[in-house]
């Protein structure tokens, strides 16, 4: 198991896609805007908000937590090439930066989990579904904790220069997870 | 089929000398005609040069919009319409439609081709879903879908003549390149480099679809059509040469993919094309050379045998895909005519070699920001000959996993991508539109699945820092000298291919929409023109009814819709180079346009 995430693909390609143009934040009501980023809850190096979801913990002189600098790499590599740096979008797919602001760990979840379609216009689109890809379901809280980071502004658009060492739990369960 | 296979090459033979004309005949005709465009690069040799001259450096600057088309697609249009007679044939991204414009009728549409495409191929098409175009011989129009349908449309009609699957998108295999007609084959390349996929180029009869030959870039000689006569720096390879530079059974998901160009030579009767990069992009995880990615293939036309092999960038660390043209040329060097190859890799070096050989006589920078490599080294008896000399502070192999190797130029998009250049034979200079951007790059493990991403870094790009701040350049590249005649500053990467025409000019699209045409002497700007999207497409040229035409897709995408939508980095980062950093979404939007150029009478 990875986390608290739901890994069941039912239902993820009937949720309603929001509006994927490009440089628009607008979603729909489908989504639900995340709880107060602040954490509430801290276990062997995670941290959880009111609702139980992950979130990022940046200390005062910009030091993040190990999850949030995670998050970062492993956007970088799986999913800027249609995203965008640091979550600003493409042309051919939207600001992550932007659409967080208005999704939940569940519904940002099942989208990464089961994919999605929006087809038509000249512009089809179509998100994969990396429920199968160890190198995305390992990391799902943590790509979630830093594009939250991202879309409340917490941190900006750099590499975190400072951050938590890797935790003995954050391994033990990436190990777990990869099956090594 | 050995029997069919005697037959065309005594008829390719004998064609030459005036006899009965055979299947190749009919590209080698049409593209010595400047009226028409047949093929994607203009001509086998890519050389992308017309031979038209209405259009001069004295009056470019008339030049109007004469008819403009509507693509009814709004993703990133690569590639050029094509000219066959008196029909123009337009392409589009994802869904592939194919449009037959009659240009006796005002661009009346005579038909159109559809084709009916799983859209779970998109997100597979890594950096958007581009197509780089059509292909046209005998009467046949040929086009080489996303999901790898290779498909031969009738040309006059649209209909179907045959199609062939050519790989499974479910496994990583897509297509975004052309497709080049040989005699009486067609070749195709595939992608998923970043998909684990084993690439391989595949020659399909021209008649019937049926598969002739399939060569792989890595694994067994059987698999890459390598035998005993294959050289590289003309020593033979020797056996398995590919096996030996991979651990254990890694290039199975080993890359060498094949989404470029491809170039011929008919009286060499030699393909030319080059291989991708090693698959993940995280070094540490494959040991070794990794033949024969990052590789210029010289490959028979009727074959698919290996002539000879140079693999530019040995155990790639930073995603240097070696898939840009190849471009044929001969060339006074050394004081003796030599039947030369010119290429622009991703990896920043101008190479020009020997075609019939693969002699390497120069490998220059053609990007001064190029800091991977001090260079290549040229010493027929240093061990190392042939090899780029790598600087340990930018190599993400010696720095190893998890750590971030800093301002590596150029960006793993390379100093130039797919988008071709130019070679006038009247001013000997070729004409090279390129990226001027630069990276961090952090390797790290990653697991393979069949049909996912395996990618392995984390990368982040910048303008090339100390420079014009602007993320690309146009230049004329001296290939004798391995010298930059003149450089043009562009505020973001050029990613049109270049046009060179008799009439002194060489035309060019950008990133903000503009259509520029230079002189070729100089480079000195003597017109432009912006249409309504980025271009990202190639600048082409035709007659019709004796008057010349210049014709470009516009519709901004492909990789150069990645950040440069939003800005690479935060323009209030204080990196320096403030104009540089602009977002390109402040210039252009989405959308797919044809604009034809004529001087008006």
């Amino acid at each position: 198991m990875v986390s608290s995430v739901p890994l069941t693909r039912a239902g993820a390609f009937f949720l309603a896609a929001f509006s994927l143009a490009l440089g628009s934040a607008a979603s729909r009501a489908e989504t639900t805007k995340p709880a107060d980023p602040k954490p509430v809850k801290e276990e062997g190096g995670r941290y959880y908000d009111v609702d139980g979801a992950p979130t990022y913990n940046i200390k005062p002189d910009g030091q993040v937590d190990w999850l949030t600098y995670s998050g970062y790499r492993r956007y970088h590599a799986e999913c800027h090439v249609c995203h965008g740096p640091d979550g600003m979008g493409s042309t051919y797919a939207p600001a992550l930066a932007e659409s967080l602001k208005t999704m939940n760990f569940d519904q940002f979840s099942e989208v990464v989990v089961g994919g999605r379609q929006n087809l038509g216009a000249g512009n089809d689109r179509v998100m994969p579904s990396f429920g199968l890809n160890k190198n995305v379901m390992c990391y799902l809280d943590d790509l979630y904790v830093y594009l939250r980071a991202r879309s409340d502004d917490a941190l900006g658009r750099v590499r975190p220069a400072k951050r938590d060492d890797k935790s003995k739990e954050i391994t033990d369960a990436e190990k777990a997870c990869l099956g090594e | 089929m050995r029997r069919l296979l005697v037959l065309t090459a005594t008829a390719a033979a004998t064609a030459f000398f005036g006899a009965p004309a055979s299947a190749n005949d009919s590209v080698l005709k049409l593209t010595q005609d400047p009226n028409q465009w047949v093929l994607q690069t203009g001509d086998y040799a890519n050389t992308r040069h017309s031979k038209l001259k209405q259009i001069t450096t004295d009056n470019v600057n008339k030049l109007q919009v004469s008819w403009t088309f509507s693509t009814g697609v709004l993703r990133g249009h690569e590639g050029s319409p094509l000219v066959v007679g008196d029909i123009m044939y337009v392409h589009t991204p994802f869904p592939n439609i194919v449009y037959a414009l009659d240009l006796n009728n005002e661009g009346k549409i005579i038909w159109k081709y559809e084709p009916k495409q799983d859209p779970t191929v998109i997100p597979v098409m890594c950096c958007d879903t581009v197509n780089r175009g059509l292909a046209y011989a005998d009467g046949k129009v040929f086009l080489h879908q996303a999901d790898t349908k290779v498909v031969a449309l009738d040309a006059k009609t649209g209909k179907v003549a045959w199609s062939v699957v050519n790989g499974d998108p479910k496994k990583g295999e897509t297509n975004t390149a052309t497709v080049m007609p040989v005699k009486d084959k067609v070749l195709v390349g595939i992608s998923g480099g970043e998909f684990g996929v084993q690439c391989h180029v595949t020659a399909y009869d021209i008649n019937t679809g049926k598969q002739a030959w399939r060569a792989y870039s890595v694994g067994p000689d059987s698999q890459i059509l390598f035998d005993e006569k294959t050289t590289a720096l003309g020593k033979p390879v020797g056996k398995d040469s590919s096996l030996a530079t991979w651990q254990g059974d890694q290039w199975k998901t080993g890359g060498g993919c094949t989404w470029g160009w491809y170039s011929y030579d008919p009286q060499l009767n030699l393909i030319y094309y080059g291989s991708g990069n090693p698959s993940t992009w995280n070094p540490k995880q494959r040991p070794g050379d990794n033949k024969w990615s990052m590789t210029i293939f010289a490959r028979d036309a009727d074959t698919g045998v290996a002539k000879w092999v140079y693999q530019m960038t040995p155990h790639d660390q930073w995603d240097f895909d070696g898939i840009n043209e190849m471009i044929l040329a001969d060339q006074q060097i050394g004081g003796q005519t030599r039947p030369t190859l010119v290429h622009f890799d991703r990896n920043g070096f101008g190479y020009t070699l020997d075609r019939k050989t693969g002699e390497l006589l120069v490998a220059e920078k053609f990007d001064p920001a190029v800091n991977w490599a001090t260079k290549v080294d040229m010493d027929k008896n240093s061990p190392t000959y042939g090899r780029p000399l790598v600087v340990d502070k930018y190599s993400t192999e010696k720095n190893g996993e998890d750590v971030n190797t800093t301002g590596i130029c150029p960006a793993a998009l390379g100093t130039k991508d797919q988008q071709p250049a130019a070679f006038s034979p009247d001013t000997g200079l070729f004409y090279v539109p390129t990226n001027h951007v630069c990276m961090d790059y952090e390797p790290f493990r990653v697991s393979y699945t069949p049909g996912q991403p395996y990618v392995g870094a984390t990368l982040s790009m910048f303008p090339a820092p100390g420079s014009h701040g602007g993320m690309g350049n146009f230049i004329a590249w001296d290939a004798k000298q391995g010298k930059i005649v003149w450089s043009n500053p562009e505020q973001f990467s050029v990613w049109s291919g270049a046009l060179s025409t008799a009439g002194g000019v060489v035309f060019y699209g950008t990133l903000e929409g503009y259509l520029k045409a230079v002189d070729a002497k100089t480079g000195k700007e003597l017109y432009k023109f912006k249409t309504p999207s980025g271009i990202i497409g190639n600048v082409m040229t035709y007659t019709h009814k004796g008057k010349q035409y210049v014709a470009v897709l516009s519709g901004v995408g492909g990789w150069a819709g990645i950040g440069l939508a939003a800005g690479l980095t935060d323009p209030n980062a204080g990196l320096g180079a403030v104009g540089g950093y602009a977002a390109l979404s402040n210039y252009t939007a989405l959308g797919g346009q044809l604009t034809v150029f004529a001087i008006p009478q």
